[in-house]
């Protein structure tokens, strides 16, 4: 295998399998936080009960997310060095600032947290866990981005003395527009993750009928924020698929397999491509549906690839620019199904719980446990490998080819080496990890009265 | 230096050079702690007390490695680029050592088993050995000089790292992270694990003393005797002939601050000593990246500055609060009555 293909393995592993962890972060970091803050408010024995069932799954959770993200903040220069030298003028600072804003309060108050249950009044106690909620959300902001600035590529001049992308203006980069829907999207898929693993495990437990205060109230709070949190990842994904027209037309292309431009274009439910022929085999479609999600209006024109290919060819010169349209289109449908799935099983969980038979229902509190919970997983990781295969064949669009970005002075056998390694260590992890996920979930929240008693079960 | 030394470039190079001392500083006791955890930790008390006394702070003081890695790609992105790559297998090591590390504290004492707690036991010692002897090689490489070519890559290869010199910085890091780490567990724990770690800490401090001393002599006898530089190393390892006695005389404060100051003298003189490289090239001295020619715009690193001065003093409060909040010592009392 080449090299790049390598470093590219690489990169989508360790990835991918980051982002497993990271989006339960980002939502049940806030979901305790109000856990704990309606104890310190209210004083209701199963609220503790709750942040402290919670508290230990996010636990659980975070250590493996805090270390496969330091693997990937080294991984641009150990696999990526050229790209480095390329875009580290502009893209180095979000990373910086990252580990500056982010990491440390992360860190730092998640510390506390844990430790500090005997040692900090209750509301200092609960700040603790909402200052870390806000370090994930800073987090996911400055890596977003970094990688919004891949995808759309402004603010920046290349400077052909030191052959490289500078910053010229970093108002437009913090205000691109991909930012500004890749973020949203990106809260809103960390919500949507969380609620459906707090609402599936609440129904397993409901359906034994055991823990019944802490998981009726654990359920209706996690099938709620399931609702809203699903509406806003469709809401947000639907914006970000109109500034993709714009910004990245090959990407949305690659998403339909829309061969040829259309007007107005419609949307493929299900195609059998044929590259060497620049067409679909078999494609199911429903007419002027991708004109309507495109830009909110049933006549106008979505440009195909065959059109953007020759665009590129003309500006870029020869090559090819169609990114691995098998990859990009199903990965783009799985995504889109799940999250409508998804919003169907909030939705259920709040009309059952608003007429109070959620208990009642055996299958939807098994659908919600075995379906709900690994269908945001697979969505997640479909949006992720999306985008950024729809990015191909760029590294940072317009501007630098994923090909020539890999180190140099890196040999295969290395990456192959360090690719063994870290596939061994993360999967002995995703073991370990899984082991304690099921005992704890299964365990049940203890009978806790007090914080001094959570104190006790909460230290290494 | 035909730059002068007033300008953001050089700025963020001290900025740096504070980040990772700060991280040497903090982490290495972390390290050491978990380097004695099999010797001092005789059973599974004394272990997780030696776990609990970093518990809390482990993590944030990790994220001055971060930080720095982060820095660096921001404000010398041809740095960033040629270090990492270049060393990439070591760096593999520690990153699969702090992976285990990190999650291994986490996970520990989540089940019961003896088994379990012992997997995750060697996962804390090798997590803290490998980069306590690693970082020590990577800036003993640093500090000698590399085999970087007209394009600025790092070409020499992944045995060429392990040269002898290197290999004895590593292990002086290697001991004087584990005599950090002794002393700071005589000042922070309760009980055995308190008494142990006093007495290993003297013959730590001995032959600490020994290796980073001779480290020191070695990096003066083949560096060009740059004046500056020279008195700190004097200073690290006058420090810690005291530190000798400071652990046999049971004053752990003092040799505490006496083994911190080492620590931030031997990491500013090798910062000092490079400036303004920040990769020495062994094939041709014009090869060299430096400050200047491997840095960000200025644009860029004056937006990093306004960034860093506004955040990095609130970091500091309250990562000094976390320590304030757990300034006690812990002892078996603060685990035993644990319930899972």
């Amino acid at each position: 295998m080449e090299d790049v293909l390598l470093a590219r393995w690489q990169f989508g592993i360790t990835t991918v399998y980051h982002w497993l962890f990271v989006p339960i972060t980002l939502g049940i970091t806030w979901m305790v936080a109000i856990m704990e803050t309606a104890w310190v408010r209210t004083k209701k024995p199963e609220y503790l009960r709750m942040t402290k069932f919670w508290g230990k799954l996010m636990l659980i959770n975070f250590a493996i997310g805090v270390v496969t993200g330091i693997v990937q903040e080294f991984q641009f220069g150990m696999n990526w060095s050229t790209y480095s030298r390329f875009v580290g003028d502009i893209f180095g600072a979000p990373l910086a600032i990252e580990a500056l804003l982010a990491f440390f309060i992360e860190s730092t108050f998640l510390g506390l947290w844990i430790f500090g249950w005997k040692k900090l009044s209750p509301k200092v106690h609960a700040f603790t866990i909402w200052m870390v909620a806000f370090g994930t959300m800073a987090s996911a902001f400055f890596i977003l981005l970094a990688n919004s600035w891949m995808q759309y590529p402004t603010g920046y001049v290349l400077n052909a003395e030191t052959g490289r992308a500078e910053m010229q203006n970093f108002g437009e980069i913090l205000t691109s527009k991909v930012l500004w829907t890749h973020f949203p999207h990106t809260v809103a898929v960390g919500f949507a993750t969380a609620s459906a693993m707090i609402l599936g495990i609440a129904a397993y437990h409901l359906a034994k009928k055991q823990h019944v205060i802490v998981m009726r109230k654990s359920a209706a709070f996690g099938g709620a924020v399931l609702l809203v949190a699903t509406i806003g990842v469709a809401l947000t994904g639907h914006w970000q698929g109109q500034v993709m027209v714009e910004v990245q037309p090959m990407k949305m292309a690659a998403a339909e397999a829309l061969w040829d431009t259309e007007q107005p274009a419609s949307f493929s439910l299900f195609a059998v491509g044929d590259k060497e022929n620049s067409r679909n085999s078999v494609n199911v479609a429903v007419p002027r549906a991708l004109s309507l999600l495109s830009c909110n209006n049933l006549d106008c024109e979505v440009q195909g690839i065959n059109d953007l290919q020759a665009e590129a060819v003309a500006e870029f010169g020869e090559g090819d620019y169609i990114p691995n349209l098998f990859v990009t289109y199903w990965s783009f449908r799985i995504m889109v199904g799940l999250g409508f799935l998804m919003i169907l099983i909030g939705g259920l969980a709040v009309w059952f719980h608003i007429r109070g038979t959620l208990i009642r229902y055996k299958w939807y509190l098994k659908l919600a446990l075995w379906i709900g919970i690994p269908a945001a997983f697979i969505a997640n990781a479909m949006g992720w490998i999306f985008t950024e295969m729809g990015r191909q064949p760029w590294i940072a669009v317009g501007l630098l080819k994923t090909e020539v970005s890999n180190s140099p002075t890196v040999p295969g056998a290395w990456i192959i080496m360090t690719l063994i390694g870290y596939t061994l260590v993360y999967a002995a992890l995703a073991l370990a990890a899984g082991f304690l996920f099921v005992k704890y979930s299964k365990a049940g929240p203890g009978d806790e009265e007090t914080a001094e008693d959570v104190a006790e079960s909460m230290v290494y | 230096m035909e730059q002068g030394i007033w300008n953001l470039e050089t700025l963020w190079f001290v900025l740096i050079a504070v980040l990772w001392i700060g991280f040497f500083f903090l982490e290495g006791f972390d390290f050491g702690v978990g380097i004695l955890l099999p010797f001092i930790g005789k059973d599974d008390t004394d272990r997780r007390v030696m776990i609990n006394t970093i518990g809390p702070t482990w993590d944030g003081n990790e994220v001055w490695l971060l930080t720095a890695g982060g820095a660096t790609f921001a404000a010398f992105p041809e740095w960033y680029a040629t270090m990492f790559s270049g060393f990439y297998l070591p760096l593999f090591l520690i990153l699969f050592a702090l992976i285990i590390r990190g999650v291994a504290f986490e996970y520990r004492s989540k089940d019961r088993k003896p088994e379990w707690r012992s997997m995750w036991d060697w996962a804390i010692y090798v997590g803290s050995l490998l980069p306590a002897l690693l970082f020590g090689v990577a800036f003993g490489n640093l500090v000698r000089g590399l085999e970087i070519d007209a394009a600025g890559e790092y070409v020499g290869g992944f045995w060429a790292l392990l040269n002898p010199y290197s290999l004895l910085m590593g292990i002086a890091s290697l001991v004087l992270f584990t005599l950090h780490g002794a002393i700071f567990l005589a000042l922070k724990s309760d009980g055995d694990v308190r008494v142990r770690a006093a007495a290993v800490s003297s013959p730590l401090a001995i032959a600490s003393t020994a290796v980073v001393g001779a480290a020191m002599v070695w990096t003066y006898l083949q560096g060009d005797g740059d004046f500056v530089p020279a008195l700190l190393p004097i200073l690290a390892v006058v420090l810690l002939a005291v530190v000798i006695w400071l652990t046999k005389s049971d004053m752990f404060g003092w040799a505490f601050i006496c083994t911190g100051v080492t620590i931030v003298a031997i990491v500013a003189a090798i910062f000092i000593g490079m400036y303004p490289n920040v990769m020495t090239s062994t094939i041709n001295p014009d090869y060299s990246l430096t400050v200047f020619n491997a840095s960000s715009t200025e644009l860029t690193l004056r937006i990093m500055t306004i960034v860093a001065l506004i955040f990095v003093p609130i970091v500091l409060v309250y990562q000094s609060w976390s320590y304030w909040v757990f300034r006690k010592r812990v002892g078996p009392r603060d685990v035993t009555t644990s319930t899972h």
